[in-house]
């Protein structure tokens, strides 16, 4: 009963035990914060890689592909069974993506996927990342019309969600206004030529405004235009000759990862290079030997935002049939079309591990590699769990450096509290009973300290993103960037077992540190102990 | 450990009013319990030593503190210690009241050896057993005067038997620090007290577990001639009229004139009366 009695005096008046509570509490908010960010990160990261991966992938492990798909997928079905929901065969290829930007050519280094647009969304979630609704209900390689999103549909309404203008007009609008702007420009240049051709004709002219702008010589020569309307007289000549008419008509559809074709400004803007409307040109190999370079005109009919760096500034999607046919890889006599991959998403409750080697027993290793999305990301997933592994190391340290501040404390209030302990022998207080004294005084201050900690590590978790609003307010920089994480919010998940184990771990910690000083006390000699000044 | 518990309660007296265990009969007639104590002439030894001795060691030099002490006090008797400061008085007390272990010798209480038994015996000796004041009085400096006269309770007691009879105790408590004259001062801390009062919260706690001795370490030695006097006959009162068995180390022979008998220590063996 003393031990409670004295444990409770001693904390209300150590004001410096205070001390060792706030270190306590530190350290435990510190890891619960760090913990439910890590894992919210974590959680955010595998969704969008297993997204974007599917849950099991049969690889061929030549670039050309192998032949025939459907019996590939017939082999699967056999294997597995039920267990395996939706199936997609794909093409990769590397290529290059030239796209005109203000009449100069930018080159993207990308990864060329060929989908089959009717399966592929099925593997992954792939749809929910595209920025048309109808697309992201069905995904469709025809240009649509416009009301391709404005603001990020992930956002979830978010404020800080910046709008994207050039999606407004993107679709349709954009790609006859471009059209449109195309052929004046063309016009224009065709009168200065015309003019330009009929000034070195007219005698007498000005040879110095034969270096003048287009328009200066429109101007300055109004009478030289007004007899000849070279526009007129060339129309119907031009319309003869084009088989192409960007107003009218579209290359087969891309589907272009939102980073391939843009870039976020410092201001968190995202400024387009181009936008579905527009036409790239893209150059990549066929699948023949020796190897040839082949270069082809797509119309972009969608972008997608999974939010993984790696893949929105490196994949593009094009329909499976034209890659096919472009490279090469249908056999002309028998119209077997050879594949890259097939993509598989596994019903759920199935360990796709053991699918993973059923499926590699029936695909000869040599030719074909099985693997999981986890597989695939595996070194990336090794890198984030080491790293939360390490901060948690760290993060304990602090609490261990409290610990040692217990000790300390302790060993001073032990020296402080000499008599009282001879008191207590002299009155028949056994060693134990002591020795209970400090312990319960170091469990009293572990558990205050464990449980301020994760009180105040909840309230700042769940007020993370105010915070870091109010931190960016007041240092007038942004702590979280969402140009640089593509997140609005910073993602949070709170593991109660994660939660208790931070603060058992805390709890022992600050038992154990108490156990020196406890000792001490114990093993004082009750007369010394009187007697000590 | 209970056999020596046993035969404490079978030796006390019904007529010893202040070591009689707690009943909740008796603590609700405090005044009952101040009963006089018939002049008892033979009464059996409570406490005594044979061939005691005890030395401390200061570095590698040994020195011999007590070298063959034979003592027996009476049940009853108010024996005062006197000596000169080093002539190990105090060091006897201690051992007496299994505060420290002899070298030598043996300590017998209630006829039993008590010196080779287990820190925990020990432990319980020293709360049921023997009553202890001090000098400087130790009183536990977080503990107001209640709690401080209540401390010996709540070390016997484990938290839920404390909770069950805290009633008893509380009231005794309030007894004790009436009779002690302390009564309006319950709630007080140590530090505002003084001196005399002070040594009184200690002789109130000494008494609350019914103790069958009272061991008292110079009480008077830090108080003025008139407040020591008060105490002394606070303790004459209760050896008087409670026939409470009080052995009181003092170097000062005309507080140990109040006693009923003075053994004098020189140099650690008991002088010639």
């Amino acid at each position: 009963m003393y031990k409670l009695l004295l444990c409770w005096r001693y904390l209300r008046t150590r004001y410096i035990a205070l001390v060792c509570i706030v270190s306590v509490m530190l350290g435990v908010a510190t890891m619960v914060v760090v913990n439910a960010v890590m894992a919210g990160f974590c959680n955010e990261m595998k969704i969008r890689l297993n997204g974007m991966l599917g849950d099991l992938v049969v690889e061929s492990n030549s670039l050309d592909g192998a032949p025939d798909a459907e019996s590939a997928m017939q082999l699967i079905r056999q294997v597995t069974g039920d267990d395996v929901v939706g199936m997609s065969p794909t093409v990769t290829v590397p290529a290059l993506m030239y796209i005109d930007v203000r009449g100069q050519s930018l080159t993207r280094q990308i990864l060329l996927v060929g989908i089959d647009d009717a399966t592929y969304a099925e593997t992954g979630s792939f749809g929910d990342y595209l920025q048309h609704p109808a697309n992201r209900e069905q995904l469709s390689f025809e240009l649509r019309d416009g009301d391709y999103d404005v603001y990020d549909h992930q956002a979830a309404g978010d404020p800080d969600a910046k709008p994207r203008d050039a999606m407004r007009e993107a679709g349709w609008v954009h790609r006859r206004m471009v059209a449109a702007a195309k052929a004046a420009q063309r016009t224009a240049i065709e009168r200065m030529n015309r003019a330009r051709a009929s000034l070195a004709t007219a005698p007498g002219a000005d040879p110095a405004a034969g270096s003048d702008s287009p328009a200066s010589i429109i101007a300055a020569n109004p009478s030289g235009i007004a007899v000849s309307n070279p526009f007129e007289a060339m129309d119907p000549e031009e319309a003869q000759g084009r088989d192409f008419d960007p107003a009218i008509d579209v290359h087969t559809g891309m589907v272009v990862g939102l980073g391939v074709c843009s870039f976020r400004d410092a201001a968190g803007y995202d400024r387009y290079y181009a936008v579905p409307g527009d036409d790239v040109k893209v150059a990549f190999t066929k699948a023949s030997m020796p190897p040839e370079i082949l270069s082809d005109n797509y119309t972009i009919v969608d972008l997608y935002e999974s939010k993984m760096q790696e893949y929105d500034s490196n994949m593009v999607f094009v329909p499976l049939r034209k890659l096919q046919e472009s490279r090469g890889m249908i056999d002309p006599t028998t119209g077997i079309a050879r594949f890259g991959a097939i993509h598989m998403k596994v019903a759920p409750g199935v360990d796709a591990e053991a699918l993973r080697d059923r499926l590699q027993e029936v695909f000869p290793i040599e030719q074909f590699s099985v693997s999981t999305w986890r597989d695939k990301q595996g070194p990336l997933l090794a890198a984030v769990q080491m790293e939360t592994a390490v901060l948690n190391v760290l993060l304990f340290m602090i609490v261990a450096v409290a610990g040692f501040g217990i000790l300390a404390i302790f060993f001073m209030i032990v020296v402080e509290k000499t008599r009282d302990i001879g008191i207590l022998k002299s009155l028949g207080a056994s060693a134990s009973g002591v020795m209970g004294i400090f312990l319960t005084y170091g469990l009293s201050l572990g558990t205050v300290g464990a449980g301020v900690g994760v009180v105040i590590g909840l309230t700042f978790t769940h007020y993370i993103n105010e915070i870091a609003d109010g931190l960016s307010w007041l240092t007038g920089q942004p702590v979280f960037d969402p140009s640089v994480y593509y997140f609005y919010k910073i993602p949070t998940i709170i593991n109660p077992l994660t939660i208790v184990c931070i603060a058992l771990g805390a709890i022992a910690i600050a038992v154990a540190a108490s156990v020196l000083p406890a000792l001490r006390a114990a093993r004082l000699h009750p007369v010394r102990a009187l007697r000590y000044e | 450990m209970s056999e020596i518990h046993s035969d404490l309660s079978a030796t006390s007296g019904g007529d010893l009013a202040l070591t009689a265990p707690i009943t909740p009969r008796r603590s609700t007639a405090p005044h009952n319990r101040l009963a006089p104590h018939g002049a008892a002439t033979v009464l059996p030894s409570v406490l005594g030593c044979r061939n005691l001795l005890k030395s401390y060691q200061k570095g590698s030099l040994e020195i011999p503190v007590l070298q063959g002490i034979d003592l027996d006090v009476r049940q009853g008797e108010f024996l005062a210690i006197v000596g000169q400061s080093g002539s190990g008085k105090s060091t006897l007390l201690h051992l007496l009241g299994t505060l420290d272990r002899p070298d030598a010798g043996e300590v017998y209480f209630n006829g039993r050896r008590i010196d080779n038994l287990s820190a925990s015996v020990h432990d319980e000796l020293r709360n049921r057993g023997f009553g202890m004041i001090f000098q400087a009085y130790h009183l536990l400096p977080e503990l107001t005067t209640l709690a401080n006269v209540l401390a010996p309770a709540l070390v016997a007691e484990s938290t839920l038997g404390y909770w069950r009879r805290r009633r008893e105790y509380r009231q005794r408590a309030r007894d004790l620090l009436d009779l002690v004259g302390l009564g309006h001062r319950l709630k007080h801390k140590p530090r505002e007290l003084s001196g005399g009062e002070m040594q009184r919260a200690a002789i109130a706690r000494a008494l609350l577990m019914q103790p069958r001795v009272l061991l008292a370490d110079e009480p008077t030695g830090n108080l003025d001639r008139s407040t020591g006097e008060s105490i002394m006959r606070t303790l004459v009162e209760l050896n008087r009229r409670d026939g409470l068995t009080i052995v009181m180390v003092t170097h000062d022979p005309w507080i140990a004139q109040q006693a009923d008998r003075t053994v004098q220590l020189v140099e650690g063996r008991i002088a010639a009366p």
